[in-house]
């Protein structure tokens, strides 16, 4: 009898560790974003044309080349990107040198967009069936990498940079050798 | 009459506006010439998760960046690419979440145990109950 006894406790103890697990990950803030698993390796190889009449294309070579930088993915259709635009505009100002890859874009948007919003890109690679950004694990527009001047990507910022995120990201792109 | 008709319109409109104005590409609605080869896509497209929508395969999902999700898997099968490497391929990228079916890793195991284990412990029950009615 007090075998059994014991063995309900320890049913009943069972029972609410797993409530107090499930309770506990409810209250957690769900990860909407996925993370590239990517940070850490190299850049994987390479070379999208010019996505707009005023800047060159970019390869994985242009990325490795010594200088640390920001790649920003995104594009001209994008609502998020046009409201990150003054805070890419700050970094470049700080002395980022930032290039783009433009995700699903015409030229004519784009030259559009950087007419309106300015153009901090020194290299606007063009990407129409996403393919680099899927060899980067990337999910969304828009996204900020940090890349070593040995093509290694550092650092990953999903979303639109917010003006009190500019600070952190150069903090990345100085740890990054800049 | 005039406000309800522009009001349906902006309704049309704001959705149009969210997505890019690209074709999809190629192989994003188009099958593979070889049956054989297109059934092996569309059975790791069924178990590949749309990164926009994420309760989503790529398989289900109109979403453009799911379209370019499948080109990748059609055109990598179609130069011989296994399922499983092109499934790696992505998991390298995105994690285990970008695919829906279960691996055991390291973080996982428990989940392949536990039912073992549970199935031994009531083996053990039945048997223990079983001698002593006897």
């Amino acid at each position: 009898m007090n075998r059994l006894r014991w063995f309900l406790w320890g049913a009943v103890a069972v029972a609410s560790a797993l409530f107090a697990l499930f309770a506990y990950q409810l209250s957690q803030p769900k990860q909407e974003f996925v993370q590239s698993a990517m940070v850490g390796k190299p850049m994987p190889a390479f070379s999208l044309p010019p996505a707009s009449s005023s800047r060159p294309g970019l390869s994985a070579a242009d990325l490795a080349d010594g200088t640390p930088r920001l790649l920003n993915v995104w594009g001209s259709w994008c609502v998020p990107c046009a409201a990150e635009a003054p805070q890419l505009d700050a970094l470049e100002r700080s002395g980022a040198n930032i290039v783009a890859i433009a995700i699903r874009d015409r030229p004519e948007n784009v030259d559009r967009f950087l007419e309106v919003y300015g153009n901090p890109f020194t290299r606007i690679g063009r990407d129409d069936i996403s393919e680099v950004q899927l060899s980067l694990g990337s999910s969304g527009v828009p996204e900020t990498f940090v890349i070593d001047g040995t093509g290694r990507i550092t650092y990953q910022h999903i979303g639109d940079i917010r003006p009190e995120q500019v600070p952190k990201i150069l903090e990345e792109l100085r740890k990054a050798g800049a | 009459m005039r406000a309800l008709l522009l009001f349906l319109a902006a309704l049309l409109a704001a959705p149009l506006a969210a997505q890019d104005g690209m074709p999809p590409a190629p192989y994003a609605y188009r099958q593979l010439d070889d049956p054989a080869q297109e059934a092996q896509a569309a059975e790791l497209m069924a178990t590949l998760r749309c990164l926009k929508c994420q309760s989503q395969s790529i398989a289900d999902s109109d979403a453009p960046m799911a379209g370019d999700m499948r080109h990748q898997v059609r055109t990598r099968i179609a130069a011989g690419e296994e399922p499983e490497a092109i499934r790696a391929w992505l998991i390298e990228r995105y994690g285990d979440y970008v695919s829906y079916t279960p691996r055991m890793t390291a973080a996982t195991w428990p989940l392949f145990a536990i039912p073992l284990v549970l199935v031994v412990f009531g083996g053990i029950i039945i048997a223990k109950r079983m001698r002593r009615r006897t």
